[in-house]
């Protein structure tokens, strides 16, 4: 059953400000903070920074911050340029990767929390380990029964491989899984917009055999079916994607094979 | 190590309201307010076959300034969840599927149902079914 209010532990109360030295160029940061050593509730920090003195991302101020202001700062971050996923977020109220989002492109005070409904392990760090064992669980590889030809690879026409372009291309940063209300309120048997995507992706590579089992697997009330078409997943997708279009994609052929 | 007391990150209180959740979660909030509706459909009906008395008095209700609202905002929770169920099948057959296109029906699906249940109120009235 769909909780709408957050639990007691997990309300926000107003946390500290951090002034900056002033500047024509200010903006101001609202971010959430979370220490499990404090024993307290989740708290909302401002900091300010002079953005004529920073770099242009909101991930770059975010390390501005834990440089020059306060090292407690907690985030998880890599190859700041949209491929390795660590730092979604949510940012000015919808998920993204810090790293890509320009701070001018949100006007006001610029808002970043954790990925939505997820349990928080440290200020803007969420567990991500049912996302994982949900990827793990529709078994992400190749499966075959035939062997692979002795003297080559198994060959793809550039139009199968068109098939799966798309979907290879996401970097399971979970930015649509964590957008998706159904997937809040039903996590936990619903697989979420990413694993479906990853599941389409296997369903439809032309060298995997084990399609009908993929679907079998999929043929289930909470894993598949709680999507319901909302498109929250699509709007956020910060490697323009669209995982509700491969959850359709799927359910069509869940139709298609008891025609 | 798992950690029970852990806080769950905000949700509703912080994620935007857009076009998609906006007229996905409307299009179940409609659906309520039909079945809630439908009991009026009921009421009135069973007042009908209760005899003149009754009728009158259904009529009376439904037909005052309040009643009037109530089955106008019926009026237009039906247009929009048919209209929108509508869109919903378009998917469900594999089109429209793109974000541009969402947006699109989106707003065609909101300015339909105002456009059908001001038709239906204009021509309620005209016929004299408003009296």
């Amino acid at each position: 059953m769909a909780k709408f209010r957050l639990p007691a532990n997990s309300r926000i109360g107003e946390g500290r400000t951090w002034r900056g030295d002033g500047g024509a160029n200010l903006k101001r940061f609202r971010v959430y903070r979370w220490n499990p050593d404090d024993g307290g509730n989740p708290q909302v920090d401002t900091y300010e920074l002079d953005m004529d003195d920073c770099g242009p991302m909101v991930l770059d101020a975010l390390i501005k911050i834990k440089n020059e202001i306060d090292p407690t700062l907690t985030f998880r971050r890599s190859c700041r340029e949209g491929i390795c996923g660590s730092c979604a977020m949510n940012i000015d109220g919808t998920n993204t990767l810090a790293c890509t989002k320009g701070c001018d492109e949100v006007a006001g005070d610029i808002r970043v929390y954790p990925l939505p409904h997820m349990p928080v392990v440290k200020d803007l760090v969420p567990d991500l380990t049912h996302f994982y064992a949900q990827y793990a669980s529709i078994r992400p590889w190749m499966r075959t029964q035939t062997p692979a030809p002795p003297d080559r690879e198994r060959l793809q026409s550039p139009d199968d491989q068109a098939m799966i372009d798309q979907p290879s291309a996401c970097i399971l940063c979970a930015c649509c899984s964590t957008a998706c209300p159904s997937y809040w309120w039903n996590g936990d048997r619903y697989l979420g917009p990413a694993i479906l995507l990853q599941a389409y992706r296997w369903i439809v590579d032309s060298r995997d055999e084990a399609t009908g089992e993929r679907l079998d697997d999929l043929e289930d009330p909470f894993k598949l079916y709680r999507c319901h078409t909302i498109f929250n997943c699509t709007k956020t997708c910060p490697k323009g994607l669209n995982p509700a279009k491969a959850i359709a994609e799927i359910k069509k052929l869940m139709l298609e094979r008891r025609l | 190590m798992e950690q029970q007391d852990r806080p769950l990150s905000p949700h509703l209180q912080v994620y935007r309201p857009q076009l998609t959740s906006v007229m996905s979660i409307s299009h179940r909030v409609c659906g309520v307010a039909l079945s809630v509706g439908s009991l009026l459909l009921i009421y009135w009906l069973s007042a009908a076959a209760a005899g003149p008395e009754a009728f009158s008095r259904a009529q009376g209700m439904l037909g005052g300034f309040f009643g009037q609202i109530i089955l106008f905002l019926f009026t237009y929770a039906l247009f929009y969840h048919l209209c929108n169920g509508v869109r919903h099948l378009y998917w469900d057959s594999g089109n429209g599927l793109e974000i541009d296109a969402v947006y699109r029906t989106g707003y065609i699906v909101i300015g339909v149902s105002i456009a059908l249940t001001l038709l239906v109120w204009i021509l309620a009235y005209a016929t004299g079914g408003g009296a």
